[in-house]
């Protein structure tokens, strides 16, 4: 009944809808990054839908390491962010040009 | 038939929160869509008998990586005047490259997995998805495992050192100018006439 397509058309559907995120908040920089986080769930699951269609554990563990990775770099993004907003107290991207020539 | 179900219902308010988080005006009701976004997709991932994986994406994705989301929310004083401009500007042309998208993948990958069935083994009733990994964590992909250790250990040194402040008037030791001191910073030799005491 649920075939693998599914799945795969869900994880589709997301990171579409996770573009056009980015597409239309550019401005607000915590948008962009949640946007951000949604991209990594749709490939996530694609990773799961594959891993259960296949019969194959190595999907999983791709995810693992990619829910890794996407926790650090938020982290990360959400420090570069505070640490910002202490200089600027702005998240407006376009007050963000310093470094314009 | 069940199953149809469940997914139908867990991916349209999987899609629903999705669409929310992006068309929020106010970013706390953005971060709170994406956590109902992590919780639907962790059920999701329950039917694809990705027990471990759902259970840690509750855990870290919601528990840990949305709670920091929205304590930055929470800490910036965040003016929403001009955040969303430019929003309904591009909403036309970014709703239709994205209808593109998704219509354009969607058709392809249909075309393509629409009949293929499940390849998983059936599983005696004790089978523990989390042991399975285990198994394969540790053999296969331990040095990816280390990896990703580190990988860690670099993310929480890089976010400690970004948002670090020091009190200014603290005084400490440093140990590296100790070490780099020389003798003719330290130690004068003056010529002095002996004194007689009488």
């Amino acid at each position: 009944m649920l075939s693998l397509a599914h799945f795969l058309v869900l994880g589709a559907v997301l990171f579409a809808i996770s573009m056009v995120g980015i597409f239309l908040n550019r401005k607000n920089v915590i948008v962009l990054l949640m946007a951000l986080e949604l991209m990594l769930l749709s490939v996530n699951m694609n990773f799961i839908a594959f891993s259960h269609y296949l019969g194959d554990l190595a999907g999983q563990v791709f995810v693992f390491f990619i829910l890794t990775v996407a926790a650090a770099e938020a982290a990360i993004g959400l420090a570069i962010l505070v640490v910002l907003f202490r200089a600027a107290r702005t998240i407006h991207v376009e007050d963000l040009d310093q470094l314009k020539g | 038939m069940f199953e149809a179900i469940v997914f139908y219902v867990f991916s349209a308010i999987l899609v629903f929160s999705a669409l929310r988080v992006i068309t929020a005006r106010n970013t706390v009701h953005s971060a709170l869509f994406l956590v109902l976004a992590f919780f639907t997709c962790s059920a999701i991932w329950l039917l694809l008998r990705a027990e471990f994986l759902a259970i840690t994406l509750v855990l870290v994705y919601v528990g840990a990586v949305m709670v920091l989301f929205l304590f930055v929310v929470m800490m910036l004083d965040i003016n929403l005047d001009h955040l969303r401009e430019g929003f309904w500007k591009y909403l036309p042309l970014g709703a239709l490259v994205g209808i593109a998208i998704a219509v354009e993948m969607g058709m392809l990958l249909w075309v393509n997995f629409a009949g293929v069935q499940s390849n998983m083994p059936d599983v005696p009733a004790d089978y523990s998805n989390t042991k399975a990994l285990g198994n394969v964590m540790y053999t296969d992909y331990v040095y990816p495992f280390e990896l990703a250790a580190v990988l860690l250990l670099v993310a929480i040194i890089a976010a400690i050192a970004l948002t670090l402040r020091r009190r200014k008037d603290t005084k400490s030791q440093d140990p590296a100018e100790q070490v780099a001191v020389r003798r003719e910073d330290r130690v004068r030799l003056v010529s002095m006439p002996a004194e007689k005491s009488e």
